[in-house]
C-alpha cells in the first residue's frame, strides 16, 4: 500500500471514530444526567432515544449557517476549526493496540498537551469575535484558566514519566505490564496516586467540566463562548468539547490504568484489548459526567488561585518525590 | 480646526447643561404647557469609563433574557473586568396591570388576579385580600376556615420555597438539587389540587372564608409527604450544604446588615437572614397563628449562607406546623355566610400575611360599589431585590448571580 494512503487512511478512520465517539458521547451523557436527575433522559426517537443523536445531527446539518451582524467575520468563521482541529489531532497519538495506532510519536504525551493547548486560541477567538460581551467575557475566562490548569495537568503525568523513562505512550502502556505480589496489575494508578488526584483535578478543569465549567457557565454567562453561534458551527465546539473528555479519559486510561492492558490476561488478542482500553476510557468519561451532574460551579478567582497556589506547588512537590524515591530505589 | 474647537465647546455646554438639569420628571405647569420630561442619559449611576488601572469598564444587560434571573429581570450590571461596579434592576418586562385590571371585577373574581401575582405562593396573596375585605365587611369569620388557610398556606410554603432552594442550586450551578425539589414539590401540588382543583392557580380563599371545604383524602396524602419530608431535607442539606464549593460560593458572599436591610424595608427570609427577627405571624398574628407554636429563625451575618440556612429552616418549621394544624383541625363551617356580590362600605383596609418571601400585603379602597376603588398590592420581593443596587457593587458576575438568587424573587410579584 502506498504509503500516503495509509496515512489518509488512518486519518480518516482518526476522524470516523471522533465522530461515532460524539454521537454515542451526547447519547450517553444525556441519559447519565438524566437519571442522575431522576428523568429519563431521551427516549422518544429509536429505542430508549437512541436516535436521538442522529436525528439532533440531521438537524444542525440543515439548520441555516447563520452569522450575526457585526461579528468578525472571519474569525468567527474559523475559530470552531480551530477548536476542532487540535482535539482530532490529539486523536492520533492515542494507541489502542501494539498493533492499532494511528501514529507511534516517541512524544506522544508531550504531543497530546501541546496540541491541546491551541483550543483556548480558539475559543478566545470565538469569544472575541461573536461582538457580544457575555461571549467576551466567556473566552477570557476560558483562556485564564485553560493557562492555568494546564500546567499542572502536563506536570502531574511527569511522576509517570519519570518510572516509565518515555514520553510515548506506548512505552508507557509497555511499562505497566505484568504483576505485583502475583495479583495486583502493575498500573501507575497505584505508585502514583496523588498524581491521578492532580490529573482529574486539572483535567476536569481543562475540559471545562463542572464544577470546572467557567467559560459557559450558564447560569451566569448564559452559554458563555458559544452564545452567538448556531447549527454546525456551534456542533463543531460541542464536538471537539466531547472528543476532548474522551482523549483525557483516554490519556488517563494509558497514563495511569494501563492502556490496553487486560489485567491478568497477557495474551489477550488485539480486537479484545482494544476493547478493553474503550471500557477503561468509558468508565472515565462516566466518572466525569456523574461529577457534572452533581457538584456545584466554583467561581473564577477562586477557580484561578486554586490552580496557581495549590495544585502547581503540588504537582511540583509530587515530581520531587517521585524523583526522590526513584533515586533511592535504584 | 475652528469647527473641532466649537464642537469641543458644544459638548462642554452639552454636559454641563445636562449636569445642571439632571433628570426632570416633566409634566404640566401652572401656566398649561406640557413639559417633555428629560430623562438622565443612560445609567442613573453613569459609568465611570476608566479607572486608575485604565481598563474600560463594561456595561452589559443581564437579562430579561438570561437563564438565571428567575423570569424576566433586566439588571444592569457595570463591570470591571469580572468585578461589579455598579448594578441597577430594571423592572416591568412582566407587568400585566394587576392592580388595574383588579378595579373592574367584583370582589369575588379578584382571587384569579392576584394568584398570577405571586404564581408560587397564591394562597398568600389570596389570604392577605379576603383579610383586607372581612375587615371592611366585618365579616366574623369562622374558625375551621382559618385552619384551613394556614393549613394550604403552609404546604404553599413549603411549595414555593423547594422552587428557591432549586433554583437557587441552579443559579450555583448544581442541576440535580433542582429535580429532585421539583418531585418533592410535586406532591404538593397534588395536594393542593385536590383540596383547590388547580395547582397554582387556586383562587380558593374567598372573603368569607375558603371555597370549599377539606375533601377527606387530604389528611393522608399530606401525612403521606411529611413522612418522606424529613429525610428528603436532610438529602438537599448534604448535597448543597454538605458540598465545599457550594460553602465557599455562599459564605461571605451578598453581606446585608441589619440596618441596610430595614432601610430597604426587606422582610421574610431576607430581613431576618440579617439577624432581625421579624416576622408577620409573630408580629401582627393573624388567624390562628398565635395558638401555634413555632419558631422564627434568624441568622447573624446577612450573608447568602444565612438566608439559606433561614430558608431550610423555615421548611423544617412549616412542615411542623402543617403537622400541629392537621391534628387541630376542628370541625365547623369552611365558610361565614356572606352575600352573592360583596358591597364594603366605603373605607379603606390593610391586610399583610407572611409570604414565603415576606410581608406581603394588600390594600384595598373601596367606594362603596361591587368594584374595589384602588387596589395595592405590597410585594416583599420587590423590595427584597430593591437592595441589590447597595449590595451587588464589589461582588463578581458569579456572586450577583447566588446574591439574587438567595434574595428569592418572583417576578410575577414584582411587576404585578
Amino acid at each position: 500500500m502506498s504509503p500516503y494512503l495509509e496515512v489518509l487512511l488512518k486519518a480518516l478512520a482518526a476522524l470516523g471514530l471522533m465522530l461515532v465517539n460524539g454521537v454515542v458521547l451526547i447519547y450517553m451523557l444525556r441519559k447519565v444526567l438524566g437519571h442522575f436527575h431522576l428523568r429519563l433522559g431521551p427516549m422518544r426517537v429509536g429505542w430508549h432515544g437512541t436516535l436521538q443523536t442522529i436525528a439532533d445531527v440531521v438537524k444542525l446539518l440543515t439548520k441555516e449557517d447563520f452569522n450575526p451582524s457585526l461579528t468578525d467575520k472571519a474569525l468567527f468563521v474559523v475559530a470552531p476549526f480551530v477548536v476542532f482541529v487540535p482535539s482530532f489531532m490529539a486523536y492520533l497519538a492515542l494507541p489502542f493496540h501494539e498493533s492499532l495506532k494511528f501514529a507511534d510519536l516517541d512524544n506522544g504525551l508531550f504531543y497530546v498537551f501541546g496540541v491541546l493547548a491551541i483550543v483556548p486560541v480558539g475559543v478566545l477567538m470565538a469569544g472575541w469575535a461573536s461582538n457580544s460581551k457575555w461571549s467576551l467575557i466567556g473566552g477570557m475566562r476560558a483562556t485564564a484558566q485553560q493557562i492555568a490548569y494546564e500546567v499542572p495537568l502536563l506536570l502531574s503525568v511527569l511522576g509517570v514519566v519519570l518510572i516509565a523513562g518515555s514520553l510515548n505512550l506506548a512505552e508507557i502502556v509497555r511499562t505497566q505490564q505484568g504483576l505485583w505480589l502475583g495479583f495486583i496489575p502493575r498500573w501507575y494508578i497505584i505508585p502514583q496516586f496523588p498524581a491521578f488526584v492532580l490529573f482529574l483535578i486539572a483535567g476536569l478543569a481543562e475540559l471545562n467540566q463542572t464544577p470546572f465549567d467557567m467559560s459557559e457557565a450558564e447560569s451566569e454567562l448564559v452559554a458563555g463562548f458559544v452564545n452567538e453561534y448556531s447549527g454546525m458551527k456551534f456542533a463543531f465546539f460541542f464536538l471537539a468539547e466531547f472528543s476532548n473528555s474522551f482523549i483525557i479519559s483516554a490519556l488517563a486510561a494509558t497514563v495511569f490504568f494501563g492502556g490496553w492492558l487486560v489485567p491478568w490476561y497477557p495474551d489477550a488478542p488485539a480486537w479484545l484489548c482494544a476493547m478493553v482500553f474503550l471500557i477503561k476510557t468509558y468508565v472515565g468519561i462516566f466518572v466525569l459526567m456523574w461529577i457534572r451532574g452533581t457538584l456545584p460551579r466554583i467561581r473564577i478567582d477562586q477557580l484561578l488561585a486554586y490552580g496557581w497556589k495549590v495544585l502547581i506547588p503540588a504537582s511540583l512537590v509530587w515530581i520531587l518525590v517521585t524523583g526522590f524515591v526513584l533515586k533511592a530505589v535504584a | 480646526m475652528n469647527d473641532a474647537a466649537e464642537r469641543a465647546e458644544e459638548v462642554a455646554a452639552d454636559s454641563a447643561v445636562a449636569d445642571e438639569v439632571g433628570h426632570v420628571p416633566g409634566g404640566v405647569t401652572a401656566e398649561g404647557e406640557l413639559v417633555a420630561p428629560v430623562l438622565p442619559k443612560g445609567l442613573r449611576r453613569v459609568p465611570r469609563g476608566v479607572d486608575e488601572v485604565a481598563t474600560e469598564h463594561l456595561v452589559v444587560n443581564m437579562g430579561p433574557q438570561h437563564p438565571s434571573t428567575h423570569g424576566v429581570l433586566h439588571i444592569l450590571l457595570e463591570l470591571d473586568g469580572e468585578e461589579i461596579i455598579a448594578a441597577e434592576a430594571s423592572l416591568g418586562y412582566l407587568h400585566r396591570g394587576i392592580e388595574k385590571l383588579s378595579e373592574h371585577r367584583r370582589y369575588a373574581h379578584i382571587g384569579t388576579l392576584l394568584d398570577r401575582a405571586d404564581y408560587l405562593s397564591g394562597i398568600h396573596t389570596e389570604t392577605a385580600f379576603a383579610m383586607a375585605v372581612e375587615r371592611m365587611l366585618e365579616i366574623e369569620v369562622p374558625e375551621k376556615a382559618w385552619w384551613i388557610r394556614c393549613l394550604l398556606a403552609e404546604v404553599n410554603r413549603i411549595a414555593s420555597h423547594l422552587v428557591w432552594l432549586g433554583t437557587f442550586g441552579l443559579d450555583i450551578g448544581a442541576m440535580g438539587p433542582f429535580l429532585y425539589c421539583l418531585r418533592d414539590r410535586e406532591q404538593l401540588l397534588d395536594i393542593l389540587e385536590t383540596v383547590t382543583g388547580a395547582r397554582m392557580m387556586f383562587n380558593y380563599v374567598r372573603p368569607g372564608g375558603v371555597l370549599m371545604d377539606l375533601p377527606p383524602e387530604t389528611e393522608p396524602m399530606i401525612r403521606k409527604f411529611l413522612s418522606t419530608f424529613d429525610k428528603y431535607m436532610s438529602e438537599y442539606d448534604e448535597l448543597l450544604s454538605g458540598n465545599e464549593i457550594f460553602l465557599r460560593r455562599v459564605k461571605g458572599i451578598g453581606i446585608i446588615s441589619p440596618e441596610t436591610a430595614v432601610a430597604f424595608g426587606l422582610t421574610g427570609a431576607s430581613l431576618r437572614g440579617s439577624g432581625f427577627g421579624w416576622d408577620v405571624r409573630k408580629e401582627r398574628p393573624y388567624g390562628i397563628y398565635p395558638e401555634l407554636d413555632f419558631d422564627i429563625p434568624v441568622g447573624s451575618v446577612g450573608d447568602c449562607w444565612d438566608r439559606y440556612v433561614v430558608r431550610m429552616e423555615e421548611m423544617r418549621w412549616a412542615a411542623k406546623l402543617t403537622t400541629q394544624l392537621l391534628d387541630g383541625m376542628p370541625a365547623g363551617d369552611f365558610t361565614a355566610k356572606v352575600p352573592r356580590v360583596l358591597r364594603p362600605p366605603a373605607g379603606e383596609a390593610y391586610a399583610a400575611v407572611e409570604s414565603p418571601r415576606g410581608e406581603l400585603g394588600v390594600h384595598v379602597i373601596s367606594d362603596g360599589s361591587d368594584k374595589p376603588y384602588r387596589l395595592k398590592i405590597r410585594p416583599p420581593a420587590l423590595y427584597n431585590l430593591a437592595v441589590i443596587d447597595e449590595v451587588l457593587p464589589g461582588y463578581k458576575i458569579a456572586d450577583a448571580v447566588a446574591i439574587v438568587g438567595s434574595l428569592d424573587i418572583v417576578l410575577g410579584e414584582i411587576d404585578r
